[in-house]
């Protein structure tokens, strides 16, 4: 029975949400309230008298990690965003998505990715809750950032959007590499289409793009579908398909390549057709999010405004698609969309409502979940059908597909099996775009009591009569015996 | 030594009583002395290092006492562990032998009552010195039977000071043997009373004893196969009687009920095959009775009819019966024996198909020198107590023949079977030196008598009633052992005098020529002083230097003084303070106990061996290279892995000395893991030519990470006395959290998986190390 290497990350007896820190739930755990107390103490107009001094401290340490870290659990989306960039003149030529940003609630600052003031983190808290990297050219960051501050930076679940292009630095592409993302080798190539280029004044440019081949997923580019292509101008990237935490959102089309467009194609280039990933986007384990594009262009005001058609097509479109596709891509890197949560998962036995330390074999049992999805400003009931609840040990010996109210609340309720062991409660929740959920709770489940089996059982009751009667006849056996002399 | 005492003071008529009252209360004295010595003999290892559980097992059982006193007898009963096995789980209430540990929480339950406030731990830690006490007067009571109180004094003496037996039952060796052994001695005893009586009430006792044996340990087995052959002995050899019948068939009703009530045992009692000697044994005493009965009431002519009838009608049965027990033995997987039975039946049979059971050091067979340890002069003294016992054969003495020769072939089979060859030994070497000492101080009192009678001539009559005298003091005796045994039933009389009188006369016969010359006499005698001066030197010293090691503290004397090494309980209090509570942990077996037991946390395997499929996950998991078993360990949860490592202090009972038991292990259930991979040219070595994936494999690993930084380059390994193989490498999945000050024991943790999936890195051009197999599936690799 034994699943070696099975999917489980979590650690059984706690439940650990993605993307919550794991001490912080485990403030969760120790009582009960916590939760609540922390959006209590992020509306510190709330009367806390009734606590005592020691609930006060709890929630105190929740205050300072509330302010510390505002990439919480109660508010998951970023707030600064820290953007470097080549040259302030990208300032004014992105403005049209710096604006978006800002309008979004987003403290942005700009800085020049040779600053020697850049810093991410002082005395060990991060100062920002994203980064921005519009530097394609910079070979070195200033101050302390380099490579290994940036993916510790990611690693502690912050969020990350790189924009590379033709002349892509060697830093950029070592930071997309770690993520999963590979740029094309050769430094001089360039995504060459020469089927589905966008129609332009210079005729003979093939490699301003049309793009229009997009992932299938609201989650990732919001629900309304993007009709107009998307200009892309830069270098090509490629992922590796056994990578499960990698998703090309924006692919090349069959007939693209990656070449200099200069130089004579001498050999078959490395990257071609629809391998090739314009833009892709990674959700790391700890659900930190990346966006990784090859051209830094696609965000430019010129893209956004410029009229697109292409080649072949005779759609044209006064716009082209990229605002929105950029507007709806960022929404989702930074955590205003697919970011779940689950809370108060309960299980009690059918017909009570206590959650016990302990199961029997055969008891019948009630579990649920909560789990909500976080719009941007408020956390809305999570709507699917395909939340599956394993009651788990070793391999699942339960698998339920979860009911919901709609509300958010997903149930189901099942009898335990008839093997005693150490159980785990795990939802594995995994779907393209949104956070992973992976929940798992301990639960033993021990066999019958000594006097919880039936004391008498219809079928034994021949023998109960056989050794009744034997005492019986012994017994008058020995008075027999005894006195008939 | 009352025994010569005993002989020495001058019987004459009227003083005999007050003879008899100073000779008991001398005997009472000397058993009370005996069970001081027993007690405090064992105290060796409270006083040189603490009053601490040892070893492995123990542990548990102190940790299941603590258990029965927090939660009460019927939690502990019900008990559901999740704290082992983890995610099996263990149900300890119907998995332990209760015996021990309702017998420790009784006595502090009443120490309790009584306001005497003492730990759990305490009560555990002296419970088997206070036991070997009873074990001692148990023996007294069974030698006494079978050869008289002179005997049995000795015979007591030397139980409690017999090595073997404080091996097993030092202060802190909180095992079952320590009541067992007990229990052992204390049921033969009273099977040997009822044999000796006749009474049902010693046979309703025997039943009760045999009840506790079966609570508190698996050697109860032992019991109910020896009886059985016993009393097939005295059919055989035509010594049947109604005593015997008393002393059997009640033992196998009651006992086995009994036994079917301890939940470990339950339906054991009656369908595996380690008990059918009994049942089978108890069908032909019936057929015996039943002929003997019908031999009574018939005429012989009558008689002989009659036999060849039974006879015929008997043997279809017996043949059915066998026929049908066969069937059911056939019929159940490995024929009804467990493997630890059939180990000791067939010796080679552990070895070559459990390697789980061979791994166990006390299961393999003792070497002669142990011999020598554990039972020093006593193995050269059985002999004469075998010799002894034939002189005259009784049910009592050919009774304890049988116990020694079985018990001596079955610790030929398992050094731990040992323990049960002890007791045996004592009472053969009691008699042996009872019977000498009776002989040379017969032979001396004989000479001093004819001495004084050559002094004063004039004393011509004392000569013939001195010589009389102890025979008259036999005759005695057996008038009073008569009067005993006219209680039972009065038809057997007849036959029990027969069966008297006739050794008495023997006795009689065989005592007059007993009589040696007088240097002779105080020369043996002298020697057999030495000899048992010889034997109260090497206990002693067995108690203080060899058996009083706790193993969780170890020390070892050096040219600068004491060492004192306290790795494992440092790591286990690391672990109870620096892990969360539901962790789990993962080692070799061994230290799963200790694990549960000090720091409190759950573990994957542990010492009792029921799943081998689980532990050979461990074994695979820790045979195997770094990232395989990972995956292993991160399938079962495990947070921290623990290993033990003797390299550096030189303690050679470590994880590397124990590895070639896991790949056995592991690759018995698990065949991707082949013993020969990490053998070179059959050797096992972890130096430069040791085969790479040893040197991959998870325990040289985790052994030897960082050794190379004790020895400035070296990496001398002092238990294999030999430079390491792999001196340095990094260590990917698995970080170092913790090492002992002697680095005995080391604990790492799991790496969590890494939080991002790496493309192809800039410097690295081949595609090859881009390769990553698909998440989700078994073969997923977390890492890339």
């Amino acid at each position: 029975m034994l699943v070696v290497g099975g999917n489980d990350g979590s650690d059984g007896g706690m439940v650990v949400v993605e993307g919550m820190s794991t001490w912080q739930y485990h403030l969760n755990l120790q009582s009960p309230n916590t939760s609540q107390l922390r959006s209590r103490t992020l509306n510190p107009n709330q009367n806390m008298e009734k606590f005592s001094i020691a609930t006060v401290f709890i929630a105190s340490i929740s205050l300072l990690l509330a302010l510390t870290r505002s990439f919480s659990v109660e508010n998951p989306t970023d707030r600064r965003i820290l953007v470097l960039l080549d040259d302030l003149a990208l300032k004014s030529s992105h403005s049209i998505f710096f604006t978006s940003l800002q309008a979004r609630g987003f403290e942005l600052d700009f800085k020049l990715s040779d600053d020697p003031k850049i810093a991410l983190q002082r005395y060990g808290q991060h100062l920002y809750d994203g980064l921005i990297l519009f530097s394609p050219t910079t070979e070195r960051f200033g101050g302390s950032l380099d490579v290994a501050a940036i993916l510790d930076f990611v690693d502690s679940g912050k969020d990350l959007i790189v924009a590379a292009d033709a002349s892509a630095s060697d830093l950029i592409r070592n930071i997309a590499a770690e993520c999963g993302v590979d740029f094309d080798e050769d430094p001089s190539a360039v995504v060459i289409d020469h089927g589905s280029y966008a129609v332009s004044e210079t005729e003979g440019d093939h490699t301003l793009i049309a793009a229009d081949d997009f992932i299938y997923s609201d989650v990732l580019l919001g629900s309304t579908k993007i009709e107009a292509p998307v200009l892309f101008k830069g270098i090509g990237h490629s992922v590796n398909p056994a990578n499960s935490l990698v998703l090309k959102v924006l692919s090349a089309s069959q007939s693209a390549y990656s070449a200099n467009p200069k130089s004579k194609l001498s050999s078959p280039p490395s990257l071609s057709g629809s391998s090739i990933s314009l833009v892709s986007v990674v959700q790391a384990r700890n659900n930190a999010r990346f966006v990784f594009s090859g051209s830094l262009d696609l965000f430019s005001n010129k893209f956004f405004k410029s009229p697109v058609q292409k080649a072949g097509s005779s759609n044209k479109y006064a716009k082209s698609g990229n605002e929105q596709f950029v507007t709806e891509l960022s929404k989702w890197v930074f955590h205003e969309r697919g970011h779940l949560k689950a809370v108060n998962v309960r299980h009690h036995r059918v017909g009570e409502t206590d959650e016990p330390a302990i199961y029997r074999i055969n008891d019948d049992l009630q579990y649920s979940v909560e789990i909500y999805e976080w719009s941007g400003s408020s956390w809305e009931p999570y709507v699917a059908n395909d939340v599956q609840v394993q009651f788990y040990m070793m391999s699942p010996y339960v698998l339920k597909t979860m009911s919901t109210n709609k509300k958010g609340l997903f149930h189901a309720s099942f009898k335990v099996p008839d093997v005693y062991g150490v159980f785990q409660f795990k939802v594995e929740y995994q779907r393209l775009g949104y956070t992973s959920l992976s929940l798992a709770k301990q639960i033993p489940v021990r066999p019958f009591r000594h006097n919880e089996y039936e004391r008498f059982i219809p079928t034994a009751f021949p023998y109960y009569g056989a050794s009744f009667s034997t005492m019986a006849a012994f017994l008058i056996f020995s008075f027999v015996y005894l006195y008939s002399k | 030594m009352a025994v010569p005492v005993d002989n020495l003071t001058k019987p004459t008529p009227p003083s005999s009583t007050l003879r008899f009252a100073f000779g008991n209360v001398i005997a009472f004295f000397i058993l009370l002395l005996i069970g001081v010595l027993a007690f405090s003999i064992r105290l060796f290892s409270v006083i040189k290092y603490e009053s601490v559980i040892h070893e492995f097992d123990p542990y548990f059982n102190y940790r299941v006492t603590q258990f029965l006193t927090k939660n009460g007898i019927y939690d502990f009963w019900n008990w559901f562990d999740d704290r082992t096995w983890y995610p099996l789980g263990r149900v300890i209430g119907g998995t332990v032998y209760p015996g021990l540990t309702l017998t420790a929480g009784t006595i502090w339950e009443v120490l309790q009552s009584l306001n005497i406030p003492l730990s759990v731990e305490t009560v555990c830690v002296f419970t088997a010195p206070v036991f070997s006490a009873f074990a001692a007067w148990a023996t007294y009571l069974l030698t006494k039977e079978v050869k008289g109180t002179g005997a049995g004094l000795t015979a007591a003496v030397l139980l409690a000071m017999v090595p073997s037996y404080i091996s097993r039952s030092v202060a802190g060796s909180y095992d079952n043997e320590a009541v067992a052994i007990f229990a052992l001695i204390f049921t033969f005893y009273l099977y040997i009373k009822t044999l000796n009586t006749g009474s049902l009430f010693y046979a309703t006792l025997n039943s009760i004893a045999y009840f506790y044996m079966v609570c508190s340990w698996g050697g109860y087995t032992f019991i109910i196969n020896l009886i059985p052959m016993h009393v097939l002995l005295c059919i055989v050899t035509g010594r049947y009687s109604s005593r015997l019948y008393i002393a059997y068939a009640p033992l196998v009703v009651l006992g086995t009920l009994l036994a079917a009530l301890v939940p470990v045992v339950g339906f054991n009692a009656v369908m595996t095959s380690e008990h059918f000697a009994s049942f089978l044994v108890f069908i032909v005493i019936h057929v015996v009775a039943l002929a003997y009965y019908i031999k009574g009431i018939l005429s012989p002519k009558m008689f002989k009819v009659a036999a060849t009838l039974v006879v015929s009608v008997g043997l279809v049965v017996c043949c059915a019966v066998v026929a049908i027990l066969l069937a059911v033995v056939a019929s159940s997987p490995t024929k009804g024996w467990s493997g630890r039975s059939l180990s000791l039946l067939d010796p080679t049979y552990a070895s070559k198909y459990i390697p789980i059971i061979a791994s166990v050091s006390e299961h393999q067979p003792p070497t002669w020198p142990s011999y020598f340890m554990d039972l020093n002069v006593l193995a050269f003294l059985v002999p004469a107590g075998i010799i002894a016992c034939f002189a005259p054969l009784s049910d009592a003495s050919s009774f304890v023949i049988l116990y020694l020769v079985m018990s001596v072939y079955f610790s030929g089979v398992m050094v731990r079977l040992m323990l049960v060859l002890a007791p045996a030994a004592c009472i053969m070497s009691g008699i042996a030196l009872s019977e000498a000492f009776d002989v040379f101080t017969r032979s001396i009192k004989f000479y001093i008598s004819n001495l004084s009678e050559f002094l004063q001539t004039d004393a011509g009559d004392t000569l013939p009633g001195n010589n009389v005298s102890p025979q008259n003091e036999v005759l005695k005796n057996e008038k009073k052992e008569d009067t005993l045994k006219e209680r039972p039933s009065r038809k057997n009389k007849k036959k029990e005098k027969e069966n008297i009188e006739k050794p008495s006369v023997k006795s009689k016969t065989e005592k007059r020529p007993l009589v040696l010359p007088v240097e002779a006499s105080f020369f043996a005698l002298f020697l057999t002083v030495l000899l048992g001066g010889f034997y109260v030197v090497h206990s002693v010293w067995a108690a203080a230097e060899a058996y009083s090691a706790p193993s969780i503290v170890l020390t070892s004397h050096s040219h600068d003084g004491l060492h004192v090494f306290d790795d494992f309980r440092e790591a286990y209090a690391w672990l109870s303070h620096n892990t969360e509570v539901d962790d789990k942990v993962a080692s070799w077996w061994d230290y799963g106990y200790q694990t549960t037991a000090m720091a409190n946390r759950t573990v994957i395997v542990d010492n009792n061996t029921w799943n081998n499929t689980h532990i050979a996950t461990v074994g695979t998991a820790m045979s195997s290279p770094e990232k395989a078993a990972w995956e292993i360990f991160n399938s079962l949860d495990v947070k921290y892995v623990l290993v033990v490592f003797g390299g550096l202090v030189g303690y050679p009972s470590d994880d590397i000395n124990k590895f070639l038991w896991m790949v056995r292990i592991g690759g018995g259930v698990f065949p991707h893991i082949k013993e020969p991979d990490y053998l070179r040219d059959g050797q096992y070595r972890i130096d430069s030519q040791a085969t790479p994936t040893m040197l991959n494999s998870l325990m040289y690993k985790l052994s030897y990470f960082r050794f190379v930084e004790t020895d400035g380059g070296k990496g001398y390994d002092r238990v294999r006395r030999t430079e390491i193989g792999k001196k340095y490498f990094k260590l990917t999945h698995f970080e170092e959290v913790f090492t002992t000050h002697h680095w005995m024991v080391r604990i790492y943790k799991l790496k969590p998986q890494k939080n991002r999936i790496r493309g192809k890195t800039k410097k690295s051009k081949s595609k090859t190390s881009s390769t990553t197999p698909r998440s989700g599936t078994v073969k997923k690799n977390p890492w890339h």
